[in-house]
C-alpha cells in the first residue's frame, strides 16, 4: 500500500516556466509521513505553482517530483489516486445539493458503495452540515462550503491531502476548526501539504517552507526557524516619530536588523538586556520619546520578513 | 475505463441540466419551436398566388378563360381593374404578383387566325416565385386553347376524332401532393438536432472552465474518455428523446408520410447525434467562454445544416463549387437519409452511401474529440 511510504511527497529541483517568467525557480523538499508542512509567502510567490505540479496538474519544466511513489510527469493517474486536492477558490458544485456532490466524489474515487454512506456521513458530520444534506451548495456560507470541500477531498481517505490556500475568505473560527479537522488527518497518518498566506497559520504545522519570488528560502519547524534563524533577540518600540526612531535605530550600536510593523517598530538586537538598558537613553538622545521597549517572542511574520531582507541584501538589488 | 466513475459523471451532468433553466429549454423547447418555425414558415409552394385581371374585351371568351384562372389552385384572383394605370400601381404596391390582360382583340383573332395572345405582367422580384407563376400562368393557358380547338372542331361537325398531341400522364412518387412540406420537415428533423446536439454540449466543458470546477475535476482519476462519454451520454438521450418528438410531430401534426422503419431511423439518428455532440464537445474544449463557444456551436451546426444540407435547398442546383463544399457538411447525408426514409421509405441497405460517409465521420469526429481534453492546465 502507498499510505506506508515514509517520504510521500519528493520534489527535486522543480522548476515551472510560463514563457520567460519563472514561477517556480529549483525547488527541493522531502515530506514525511504523517507531517503537516505549510507553504507560507506571498501572493504569487508560486506556492500554487509547485502545488499543482505535484498534483499532475501542470507538467515542471525541470526537475522531476514522486508523490505516493509515483512520478508526476509519467503516472499522473496513479498521483490523482492518492491524493485528494483542495484549491483556493471552492471547488464544489454549487449547483448540486451537500449530497450530491459527496456522490460524485465518491462515484469519481469509486468509493465502495458499502462504505460510501458511511463516509458521506462522516464528512457531513465533519463539516457540521447534517440535517443540510439536500440544500444547495450555492447557498451554503463560506466556512461551511470549506469544510465539504475538504470532507469531498477526503472522501477515499487519500494518504496525502494537498490543500491550496483552503482557508482564505473564511472567519477567523471556521479557520480554527478547519486546523483542528486538519490535525485530526495527520494523527491518522495522512500527509498533509497546505499552503497559505495567514502567517500565524505556520504555528499549527510541523514544518513551514518559506517561499518568495519562486524560490523555497528555508524550511524547518516554526520554533527551529525562530531559533536559529533570527540570531538574536527580538524586541518591540513604540514611540513618537516613527521615521526619526527608525532613522536612529538603524546606527545604534548592538542592533542587527530595523522593520517597521504597523504602529510599531521590530528590532533585532545581540542582547535583550543590554539593549533594554542602552536604548531607551539612546533614543532619548536622538529626541525620540519611547513609550514601550520591551522584548517579545518572535512570530513567522519577523523571521520571514527578516529572511527576505536578508536575501534580497546577499543578491543585492534585482534588475 | 471504469464504468463507476463514468456513471458519476453522468448523474452530476443530468442534475446540472436539470438545474439550468437555459438547457432544459434548449433541449425541449427549442425542438418544438423549432418545428413549428419551420413547418410553417418555410414553403417553397406556389399556391393561391394573388392576381389581378384587365379584361379589355369583355367577351364570354374572355371570361371563360378567367375563370380557368379562377378554378386553378395556383392562384386567386383579387381585383379586376380597367385601365392600366391601375395594374401599375396594383403590382407596386404589392397588391398582387401578377397581371392577366386579355386584349381587346382576344375572340376575334381567334376566330380569324386561330391564334391569339394574353399577355403577362409579373412581379419578379422573387425570380424563383415569378418563374413559378409564369409556368402556371401557361399551363392554364394551355389547358384553355386545347379546349377551345375540342369545341371548334365538334362545331365544325368534324367526326374525326381530334387528334390530341400526345399528353404527358406523370404520375408524380414519393411526394404524391407535391407538398413542399413533405420535404422540407424531415431536413428540419436533422435542423433540430444538429442545433440542440451542438448547443448543449459546446457548453459543457466551458462551463468547468467558466465556474472553476474543471480544475478539481483534472485533480481526480476520472479518464479523459469517462469524462467525454459520461458528459456526452445523457445529451444523447435527450437527443434520441428530441427526435421522437420531432418525428412524432411531423408523422402526427404536418402529416408527413413516414414509410421508412423505425429502426433504420434509429440507426442513422444515433450516428448523426455522435457526430453532432462529438463536434460540440471539441468546441468545448477548445473555448473556455461559455458565450463564445455557444456560438461557434451555432456557425458550424445551424449555418451549414440550413444552407448546404439540401435541407430547403436542392443541392444539385447549387453551383458545382459550393456542391464539393456540401460533402463536408455531415448533415447533408443525414438529410439525405431523412428524406429517403421518410417519403421513399428506405432502408438501411439503399442508403450504404450515407450511411457510410456518416460513420467515417462518426469515426473521425470521435477520435478527435477523445483526443482533444487533456488533463492538464498548462
Amino acid at each position: 500500500m502507498t499510505g506506508t511510504i515514509e517520504t510521500p511527497v519528493v520534489a527535486e529541483r522543480l522548476v515551472k516556466r510560463f514563457g520567460s517568467f519563472t514561477a517556480v525557480d529549483d525547488v527541493s523538499f522531502r515530506i514525511a509521513r504523517g507531517e503537516i508542512v505549510g507553504f507560507l509567502g506571498p501572493n504569487g510567490a508560486g506556492k500554487s505553482t509547485i502545488i499543482r505540479m505535484l498534483c499532475g496538474l501542470l507538467r515542471p519544466s525541470e526537475g522531476r517530483a514522486r508523490v505516493a511513489g509515483f512520478d508526476v510527469a509519467r503516472e499522473p493517474e496513479r498521483v490523482r489516486e492518492n491524493i485528494g486536492y483542495m484549491s483556493q477558490k471552492f471547488s464544489l458544485y454549487t449547483d448540486l445539493t451537500v449530497a450530491e456532490n459527496l456522490r460524485f466524489f465518491g462515484g469519481i474515487y469509486r468509493v465502495p458503495r458499502a462504505v460510501l454512506p458511511e463516509r458521506m456521513g462522516f464528512a457531513v458530520e465533519m463539516a457540521g452540515l447534517r440535517h443540510r444534506e439536500n440544500m444547495l451548495v450555492s447557498t451554503l456560507a463560506g466556512g461551511w462550503k470549506q469544510r465539504l470541500a475538504l470532507g469531498c477531498a477526503i472522501l477515499h481517505r487519500p494518504p496525502i491531502l494537498f490543500l491550496d490556500e483552503p482557508t482564505s475568505g473564511v472567519d477567523p473560527e471556521s479557520r480554527r476548526r478547519f486546523w483542528d479537522l486538519i490535525h485530526d488527518l495527520s494523527a491518522d497518518g495522512v500527509t498533509v501539504l497546505v499552503s497559505t498566506h495567514y502567517m500565524d497559520e505556520a504555528e499549527y504545522c510541523n514544518r513551514v517552507a518559506l517561499i518568495d519570488r519562486g524560490r523555497l528560502i528555508e524550511m524547518a519547524s516554526p520554533s527551529a526557524l525562530k531559533q536559529h534563524t533570527l540570531g538574536g533577540d527580538l524586541l518591540v518600540v513604540e514611540c513618537e516619530g516613527m521615521g526619526t526612531a527608525m532613522a536612529a535605530l538603524h546606527e545604534a550600536p548592538g542592533v542587527r536588523d530595523v522593520a517597521a510593523f504597523g504602529n510599531s517598530i521590530h528590532i533585532l538586537v545581540e542582547s535583550a538586556g543590554a539593549a533594554l538598558a542602552a536604548l531607551p537613553d539612546y533614543l532619548a538622545g536622538c529626541g525620540v520619546r519611547v513609550t514601550r521597549i520591551e522584548q517579545i517572542k518572535p512570530t513567522i511574520e519577523d523571521i520571514f520578513v527578516q529572511m527576505i531582507g536578508a536575501e534580497a541584501r546577499a543578491e543585492g538589488p534585482r534588475p | 475505463m471504469r464504468s463507476r466513475r463514468l456513471q458519476a459523471v453522468a448523474v452530476k451532468e443530468v442534475l446540472q441540466i436539470w438545474r439550468d433553466p437555459i438547457s432544459l429549454m434548449i433541449a425541449l423547447l427549442m425542438p418544438f419551436m423549432q418545428m413549428i418555425l419551420l413547418g410553417y414558415g418555410v414553403s417553397l409552394d406556389v399556391k393561391h398566388l394573388p392576381i389581378c385581371v384587365f379584361d379589355r374585351e369583355a367577351s364570354q371568351n374572355s371570361q371563360a378563360l378567367l375563370k380557368r384562372f379562377q378554378a386553378s389552385e395556383y392562384f386567386s384572383i383579387v381585383a379586376g381593374f380597367d385601365n392600366y394605370r391601375d395594374v401599375t400601381r396594383a403590382l407596386d404596391r404589392g397588391l398582387c404578383r401578377l397581371v392577366v390582360v386579355v386584349p381587346t382583340d382576344f375572340t376575334e383573332r381567334l376566330t380569324d387566325t386561330g391564334r391569339s395572345a394574353v399577355q403577362a405582367l409579373v412581379d419578379a422580384t422573387d425570380d424563383n416565385t415569378a418563374n413559378i407563376a409564369i409556368g402556371y400562368a401557361q399551363a392554364v393557358v394551355t389547358g384553355f386553347s386545347s379546349t377551345v380547338l375540342i369545341e371548334a372542331s365538334a362545331l365544325a361537325g368534324s367526326t374525326v376524332a381530334v387528334l390530341q398531341p400526345i399528353a404527358a400522364q406523370s404520375r408524380v412518387w414519393f411526394n404524391e401532393d407535391l407538398e413542399s412540406r413533405n420535404f422540407i420537415i424531415p431536413g428540419v428533423v436533422a435542423l433540430v438536432m444538429a442545433l440542440v446536439g451542438a448547443q448543449l454540449t459546446s457548453l459543457t466543458i466551458s462551463r468547468e472552465w467558466e465556474r472553476g470546477t474543471m480544475e478539481l475535476l483534472v485533480s481526480t482519476p476520472v479518464t479523459p474518455m469517462e469524462l467525454m462519454l459520461g458528459k456526452l451520454l445523457p445529451y444523447f438521450a435527450i437527443g434520441l428523446l428530441d427526435a421522437v418528438f420531432c418525428l412524432a410531430f411531423a408523422v402526427f401534426w404536418f402529416d408527413v408520410p413516414f414509410r421508412g422503419t423505425l429502426m433504420t431511423l434509429f440507426f442513422t439518428t444515433s450516428l448523426f447525434l455522435t457526430v453532432v455532440l462529438g463536434i460540440g464537445y471539441l468546441i468545448s474544449t477548445g473555448i473556455r467562454r461559455q458565450v463564445g463557444a455557444a456560438q461557434i456551436g451555432l456557425l458550424v451546426t445551424l449555418l451549414p445544416t440550413t444552407l448546404l444540407s439540401g435541407f430547403a435547398f436542392p443541392i444539385d442546383q447549387m453551383p458545382p463549387a459550393v456542391q464539393a463544399v456540401t460533402y463536408i457538411v455531415f448533415a447533408r447525408y443525414y438529410v439525405t437519409i431523412l428524406k429517403a426514409v421518410f417519403l421513399k421509405g428506405s432502408g438501411i441497405l439503399d442508403l450504404t452511401a450515407p450511411i457510410l460517409a456518416m460513420i467515417i465521420y462518426a469515426g473521425i469526429i470521435a477520435f478527435l474529440a477523445a483526443r482533444a481534453f487533456r488533463k492538464r492546465l498548462d
